[in-house]
């Protein structure tokens, strides 16, 4: 400490440090001070005993309450889980109609089913179920299958073309390249185009209709609007699921891509399935 | 530190303590010579102690115009506390009536007529704002009357000096029992006191907790065991700090704990009204004034009877002059003037006085400092105050300063009241899909998703209309309200709630869908009863140029 000064004005002591002129005054504390610094400081001790504190070799002295935050979490996932414990069982005992009628059960399948579909859909369908070329788009009213909700749930628990799913959605169009010659593709690919947009070849259109109900008819319809029951496409709608253009139309005439989804009640529980149900329903195309 | 240097310079041999209470120096150091007069050369005294044992004061009751002031302001201010919570106030079958109400769960804030939702906490803010430039107000204006009067430490420690009285008696009582030994009638007294200041301490803390519930309910509740742990650790909690802090520490929070005196120095100025000590019509003080002035000497107006030191809550001497550890409760005051009225000398030795009248009358006093302290100089022959004498006119407290804060503090206030009388009790807000951006529908339409909250203010039930503004082929559908695709649709708002509704627009497919990808609209929320609306501007996207 640097030599011992004195306050001109109060008389007291200073620290003896100073800072451009200024100096500290070093007034005693007073006891009730003292008494709660060894107060804190016996708490401090008492807490190194009680809680994990002292660093050992491989870990912390443990504390004798035997206290620890992955403890106390796993406590509080527990309880969360026990909370939302008689939501989830109403739901896995009440029909999707039922679900969706109750605000509670349908908001709680609603958020549910988010959080499940981000982790276990949103690789194909994309986070905002907004699907791509190849994988359906969820959020509108075009439905291969059907938008209700026990179509929708069907969908979800047994997949479409699962290998192990008995009861898996099959649709299988078959190659036309090995049916049909090259020029009579591209004339039923003009007629389909024609149905929504303008063919580059005006003149295809007639003989490809021809070739239409002769060929496809059985399955997409004469009015080529598709069939639910057999997951085949809507022509005639502005949503393409596959393909964009003639030229793509004919080629999946020609040698046809089929998606496939896994059967989900295999990886998931009932009511995780419903929860997406819910979820994928509220999106805007539910019917 | 202007002030104490100022008067330091003008008085070199009295110590002036501005950052410490005399009573926490060595005995004798706050007015015995030579502590301070050295400068640094002087000799060193001893070194301090480390740790300095608590001086007990017992301060005595006192009568007078500052006294009487401060009950009527503590019943005034203990009502407000204790009987705010106990106000009904009838709101309807839909809110609660209390008229003063933190609704922490429901996150609601009432105040009489007056419901704040947590979007509007800058009410809360501005209103603490407010505070606090008028804590600068009042203290420029007459120093520390916040410490003085207002705070709840001054306002508790008073209520407990008084249960203190009158179990004890008054100072000299308190001092032969603080001194006598444990005798039956000494543990009886101290029981009963301390037995009081608990409950006391237990009804304050729990007057706290009826401001965040239904106090009635609570009441009952709390009593019978019922009511939350929280309320019952909040009672435990403030019970402990009002009988610590009140009962036992008192001067010592407002010495070493509380930032607020420290504050202070920098709001004060030479026009600020403080409890002063006017030593230049006081000194020289003495007990035998008439065998000095049968003896030739010229002596002041104190007679040392030390009534201001005896009073004191904070156990200082205000001849020291100005002091942190001074509250400017201004009992001193009540004191000397009771003793100037019994030796029949003009009120006002101790007064609230602005520094800059008290350097005036003591530069007349010492001749400008160069000597010491002469009755004669501001006297007439008949004892009268001279002429020159300066004297405090209230047009001090209205100068440039406290002009700026009143201003500022009224802009505020006005700003406030503005908002409060224009805020709206109906609102929309509107968070539009990100993801899809939007949905093409098999007829070839474009569908936008938006999450639109309706946030119903006041606690009645309304119907709602939403509609959609600027998008004239639109239609939308209301999830849960309504499947029919419409222009406008009725929501039943439920009182006093937000409500999250999920809308869909949809926009038939048109010439120039192609035209702009996206459109600007609104959504325009009315109640056609009440005539309030609220708009908020939104877009639709569409794919635009691509297919």
């Amino acid at each position: 400490m640097a030599e011992k000064h004195v306050d001109e004005i109060s008389g007291v002591e200073t620290t003896g440090h100073e800072w451009d002129g200024i100096r500290e005054l070093n007034n005693p504390l007073p006891r009730w001070w003292l008494w709660t610094f060894y107060a804190c400081i016996v708490w401090a001790l008492g807490y190194t005993v009680l809680y994990p504190a002292w660093p050992m070799l491989t870990q912390a002295t443990p504390g004798i309450l035997g206290y620890s935050s992955r403890a106390e979490y796993a406590a509080e996932s527990a309880g969360a889980k026990i909370a939302q414990g008689g939501i989830i069982e109403k739901i896995s005992k009440s029909s999707l109609q039922e679900i969706v009628a109750n605000p509670q059960m349908n908001q709680f399948a609603i958020a549910g089913g988010a959080s499940a579909f981000k982790v276990n859909c949103s690789n194909c369908h994309g986070s905002g179920a907004a699907g791509g070329i190849g994988y359906p788009n969820l959020n509108d009213d075009d439905w291969l299958w059907g938008g209700d909700l026990d179509t929708i749930q069907q969908t979800i628990a047994h997949g479409i073309r699962d290998a192990v799913d008995p009861d898996t959605r099959i649709a299988d169009m078959p190659a036309f390249g090995e049916m049909l010659q090259p020029d009579e593709i591209r004339q039923v690919a003009a007629y389909v185009s024609s149905l929504t947009g303008t063919p580059k070849n005006a003149a295809l259109v007639e003989p490809g209709k021809q070739i239409f109900l002769d060929n496809c008819s059985s399955c997409h319809g004469e009015d080529a609007r598709g069939n639910r029951e057999l997951g085949a496409p809507n022509l005639a709608d502005a949503i393409w699921l596959k393909v964009n253009g003639e030229a793509e139309i004919a080629e999946q005439v020609r040698a046809p891509k089929h998606g496939v989804m896994p059967a989900w009640q295999a990886r998931l529980s009932s009511d995780t399935v419903k929860q997406l149900t819910v979820y994928i329903h509220s999106l805007g195309g539910g019917e | 530190m202007g002030r104490g240097g100022k008067r330091a310079e003008q008085e070199v041999d009295r110590p002036m303590n501005l950052y410490t209470a005399n009573h926490l120096q060595p005995a004798g150091g706050a007015r015995g010579p030579g502590n301070g007069s050295g400068s640094g050369s002087g000799p060193v005294p001893p070194s301090e102690p480390l740790y300095e044992k608590r001086q007990k004061i017992f301060p005595k009751s006192v009568k007078g115009r500052f006294r009487r002031f401060k009950w009527l302001f503590m019943v005034v201010a203990l009502a407000i506390y204790y009987l705010t919570p106990w106000i009904r106030w009838d709101r309807g079958p839909h809110a609660p009536d209390q008229a003063v109400l933190i609704d922490l769960s429901a996150r609601r804030f009432y105040f009489f007529f007056i419901e704040i939702w947590p979007q509007e906490f800058f009410f809360v803010a501005g209103l603490l704002v407010m505070a606090g430039l008028g804590l600068f107000l009042l203290t420029s204006a007459v120093g520390r009357a916040w410490c003085g009067y207002a705070c709840p430490q001054t306002v508790w420690v008073d209520l407990f000096l008084a249960v203190e009285r009158f179990i004890d008696g008054d100072r000299n009582a308190q001092i032969k029992l603080n001194a006598s030994a444990w005798t039956f009638a000494k543990i009886s007294k101290r029981v009963t006191k301390h037995a009081i200041w608990l409950a006391i301490a237990v009804l304050t803390g729990g007057a706290w907790i009826f401001y965040f519930a239904d106090a009635p309910g609570l009441a009952f509740d709390f009593v019978t065991g019922q009511a939350a742990i929280v309320a019952y650790s909040t009672v435990a909690t403030l019970t402990a700090t009002t009988y610590i802090l009140g009962g036992l520490m008192r001067e010592q929070v407002c010495i070493y704990m509380c930032p607020w005196p420290r504050i202070q120095g920098a709001m004060l100025d030479e026009h600020s009204l403080v409890v002063t000590y006017n030593d230049w019509r006081g000194e020289p003080r003495s007990r035998h004034a008439k065998k000095m002035v049968a003896g030739g000497q010229s002596v002041g107006d104190c007679v040392d009877c030390d009534a201001c030191v005896a009073v004191c809550p904070m156990g200082i001497d205000i001849r020291d002059g100005q002091q942190m550890a001074c509250i400017t409760c201004a009992l001193c005051i009540d004191a000397c003037d009771n003793v100037m009225d019994k030796i029949g000398k003009p009120r006002g030795l101790i007064a609230y006085a602005t520094l800059d009248e008290y350097d005036g009358n003591m530069a007349l006093a010492t001749n400008g400092g160069q000597t010491a302290i002469e009755p004669a100089r501001v006297r007439n022959s008949d004892g009268s105050f001279v002429d020159r004498i300066r004297e405090f006119h209230w047009q001090v407290i209205f100068r440039t300063r406290t002009l700026i804060y009143f201003g500022i503090w009224a802009l505020i206030g006005l700003g406030l009241v503005y908002a409060l009388l224009t805020r709206d009790r109906l609102q929309l807000n509107v968070v539009h899909d990100r993801n899809p951006q939007f949905v093409l529908e098999s007829d070839g339409s474009i569908r936008n998703g938006y999450t639109v909250r309706l946030l119903n203010m006041v606690p009645e039930p309304r119907t709602i209309m939403l509609s959609l503004d600027g998008l004239p082929q639109a239609s939308m559908r209301v999830v849960g309200i309504t499947d029919v695709p419409g222009n406008i649709v009725a929501i039943p708002a439920e009182p006093d709630k937000a409500m999250a509704l999920r809308v869909f627009v949809t926009l038939p497919p048109d010439g120039d869908a192609k035209a702009s990808p996206v459109r600007d609209f609104r959504f325009i929320a009315e109640d056609r009863s009440s005539h309030e609306s609220d708009a908020y501007n939104a877009t639709f996207n569409t794919p635009g140029g691509k297919k």
